[in-house]
């Protein structure tokens, strides 16, 4: 909500999950955290609730819809995004900053940025491992689907610069219109330079594309 | 009459996913640990679902219908099995 309200122009509402009201709004914002304390699986309970039967429908409508860190596992568990998001391979909840590279600079939160630009951003979480099968992977891969990939300092989505054992380094996605987007970082961690030890703001590169109209 | 059946349900990583956890017991306890005749093992979820039906079968299949449609597991990922 705060890193929202950093922008101008924006009004940020929260949206109670049981009586949704989402057809006023013009984009939504599933954040992280820890719906329903991960149980079953993290963010297969929130995935069933009444507001994503609306976000689902927004979606389909063409709303900008960013699901970050646990909102991007509810978008996974809901049915939004394709694949699953497993365990970390270190078996380690992993908290740094990390570099992530910009796959994919035509979505509704990526269009302030040029494709293989490198962003500073935080990652929080111990379900991170992104796992699809290889048809899935193929599909995402050949509709440039996969948005966010971890990457080294110069851009490599090097083994070395993979900080969670996800597929082919993925950190976030989208759906086919590019409406839908999820990623494991967090940007809204990342809006103002007070915030990154980087002194940068890259993470209100996402909510800007965001704003921006058709 | 209904009766009341216990139903187990399983839920794994499909053998494609690999199980960071089974591996970790594996490699660092049991292997480790004089069980050498122990070659690998798998970690999942354990659901024991109390159902009232008519017979086995038919609980066995509302279970399965319930692990479907509220994806109580992730089929891009994982494997259910469903045992009354």
């Amino acid at each position: 909500m705060q890193a929202l309200k950093t922008l101008d122009s924006v009004k940020a509402e929260l949206v109670w999950h049981e009586e949704p009201r989402i057809g006023d709004y013009d984009a939504i914002v599933l954040p992280g955290g820890f719906s329903f304390g991960d149980y079953l699986r993290a963010g297969a309970i929130a995935a069933r609730s009444p507001a994503l039967a609306r976000i689902s429908s927004a979606a389909d409508r063409g709303l900008p819809v960013l699901g970050i860190c646990n909102g991007f596992q509810i978008l996974i568990e809901a049915g939004l995004l394709p694949g699953a998001l497993l365990r970390n391979s270190s078996l380690r909840f992993v908290c740094r900053w990390v570099n992530v590279r910009v796959d994919n600079g035509t979505t509704s939160f990526t269009k302030k940025m040029k494709k293989g630009a490198v962003l500073h951003l935080p990652i929080a979480h111990n379900e991170g491992r992104f796992y699809a099968s290889e048809d899935t992977l193929d599909e995402l891969n050949e509709d440039g689907r996969v948005v966010f990939r971890y990457c080294d300092a110069d851009g490599n989505a090097s083994s070395a610069a993979n900080p969670t054992g996800t597929l082919d380094n993925i950190a976030g996605i989208s759906n086919r219109d590019g409406n839908v987007v999820g990623l494991m970082p967090h940007p809204e961690r990342a809006t103002e330079s007070v915030l990154s030890p980087f002194g940068d703001s890259d993470g209100s590169l996402i909510f800007r594309s965001m704003l921006e109209l058709e | 009459m209904a009766k009341l059946y216990t139903v187990k349900v399983v839920v794994a990583n499909k053998e494609g996913a690999s199980d960071p956890e089974g591996e970790t017991v594996y490699r660092d306890l049991v292997s480790k640990s004089g069980f050498g005749r122990v070659k690998s093992i798998r970690t999942g979820k354990f659901l024991r679902v109390s159902v009232e039906a008519p017979d086995a079968p038919s609980a066995k299949r509302l279970v399965q219908k319930m692990c479907d449609e509220l994806r109580i597991y992730n089929p891009a990922a994982h494997s259910v099995t469903v045992e009354v």
